[in-house]
């Protein structure tokens, strides 16, 4: 135990310098955008915080699965072959739609749409910070993960990655308050910005005016203006329309397809006119590179 | 020497404090998981002042904006504000009842995370809800089982 006296700085200049050391780090992060080689050094210094956190998560998921019976197990691979020969036979629908879209395309004269690459990714962690919605996912650098890279999920877009560390990325998700996505609807191509509103289940279209078409259950697309997100993925459905006349513009609420709130696979996807490509394992059969149209 | 007694099962603390703050809950726990690196901090301010300091509690704070993906310095000057008082008045929290220090914490916590929304909105334009306080309460009630459990660990492995 040290003596009641103090030695050194008093604890109000400690304060001080401590508060201008976190200020300056501030001001040097949002101002001038200068930290992020160090906040991708650090986040890969971080990386086995993350992993550590999931491991009981995944001690569990192990259990259970050795838990199962093989009957159980049986029934899972028979429902699942059953659903492994419905999607092909979608896809060869596909195939012959994609082929014949290109055709069309050519003989229009515009351009035919590149196939694009993508990779599965789990997610490693969640920001548990209300005001950010990100998830960190288990793909990085090393991966071929690039900043503003589209992400999704099985049902619609999730989000983009922001920052990438070696083995991880973080994503921000389409809820967040502080992203917007541009969307067209899908019925009569109306353009619409959807903001994220700190909800995981609702968004917001801005700016809409009282005497607009679009109508409630409408479908919106990703419109592919931005160059972040690749034109015609599904994002989210139209849930709720106030045109009080009152109100300056319409409040129209969007519901997002993509389960924001339950997220553990996602799909990066490199879209085909990215520079960055995706660098695969070689023992990583799960994730094969698909031509999607 | 340059290795203190108990150096180890200190850092050891803290890790265990940033891993439980990013563990994946189930969404209906979510919005009560308690601070647990402010409580920690708080402990280890009040326990051992002479050798937690300002320095530690940045570090922390740093560490935390890297694994929330916050800007840089926000939980930093969050924590640091926090740890002022704790640092302060350590002796007189000390021999406060485990009632009142629940208070006490309850008190910082929630100075903690009011700083922590108000350079969020200043910076990010965040939005305040409600579900974002109650992580004060569920610190608070768990605060004197922490601090027991970080009591015994402490004189445990001899950190001082």
């Amino acid at each position: 135990m040290k003596s009641l006296f103090e030695h050194g700085p008093s604890l109000r200049t400690r304060l001080l310098l401590a508060l201008i050391v976190a200020g300056a780090l501030m001001f040097l992060d949002h101002r001038l955008q200068t930290m992020q080689p160090v906040r991708s050094f650090l986040s890969t210094a971080t990386a086995p915080v993350q992993y550590l956190a999931v491991l009981p998560e995944e001690v569990m998921d192990r259990l259970v699965y050795l838990a199962t019976t093989r009957s159980a197990l049986r029934e899972d691979n028979q429902r699942l072959r059953d659903e492994l020969l419905g999607l092909q036979m979608a896809v060869q629908r596909l195939n012959f739609l994609e082929n014949e879209n290109a055709r069309l395309r050519q003989l229009l004269g515009s351009e035919v749409r590149a196939a694009s690459r993508r990779m599965a990714a789990e997610v490693v962690s969640v920001a548990t910070d209300p005001f950010s919605h990100q998830v960190v996912i288990n793909k990085g650098y090393q991966s071929g993960v690039y900043e503003g890279q589209p992400v999704l999920d099985n049902r619609g877009i999730v989000g983009q990655v922001v920052s990438v560390a070696r083995n991880t990325a973080r994503v921000l998700l389409i809820s967040d308050q502080s992203h917007a996505i541009s969307l067209r609807a899908e019925r009569n191509d109306i353009r619409v910005i959807a903001q994220g509103t700190g909800s995981l289940t609702q968004l917001e279209l801005n700016f809409i005016p009282h005497s607009t078409e679009l109508q409630e259950g409408d479908v919106l697309v990703s419109s592919g203006l931005g160059g972040v997100f690749p034109e015609g993925y599904p994002v989210a459905e139209i849930n709720l329309i106030n045109r009080d006349e009152r109100l300056q513009y319409a409040q129209v609420f969007v519901t997002p397809y993509a389960q924001l709130d339950r997220v553990r696979t996602l799909l990066l996807l490199w879209p085909a006119n990215a520079q960055e490509q995706p660098i695969f394992e070689e023992d990583m059969e799960a994730s094969e590179v698909n031509d999607v149209g | 020497m340059w290795v203190k007694s108990g150096l180890l099962p200190l850092l050891f603390s803290y890790l265990l404090a940033l891993v439980l703050t990013i563990m994946p809950l189930p969404t209906v726990l979510e919005p009560w998981r308690p601070d647990w690196v402010s409580l920690v901090l708080l402990y280890w301010l009040i326990a051992i002042p002479h050798r937690v300091g300002f320095g530690t509690v940045l570090v922390m704070g740093l560490l935390t904006d890297i694994l929330m993906g916050s800007t840089f310095g926000i939980y930093a000057i969050a924590l640091v504000v926090m740890a002022y008082p704790a640092l302060r008045h350590f002796q007189r929290i000390r021999n406060y009842s485990l009632t009142q220090q629940l208070i006490i914490v309850a008190v910082l916590i929630l100075m903690k995370r009011v700083i922590v929304y108000e350079l969020e909105h200043v910076l990010n334009d965040a939005v305040f809800n409600l579900p974002y306080l109650y992580p004060v309460l569920s610190s608070a009630i768990i605060w004197p089982w922490l601090f027991l459990i970080l009591r015994r660990y402490r004189r445990r492995y001899l950190i001082r």
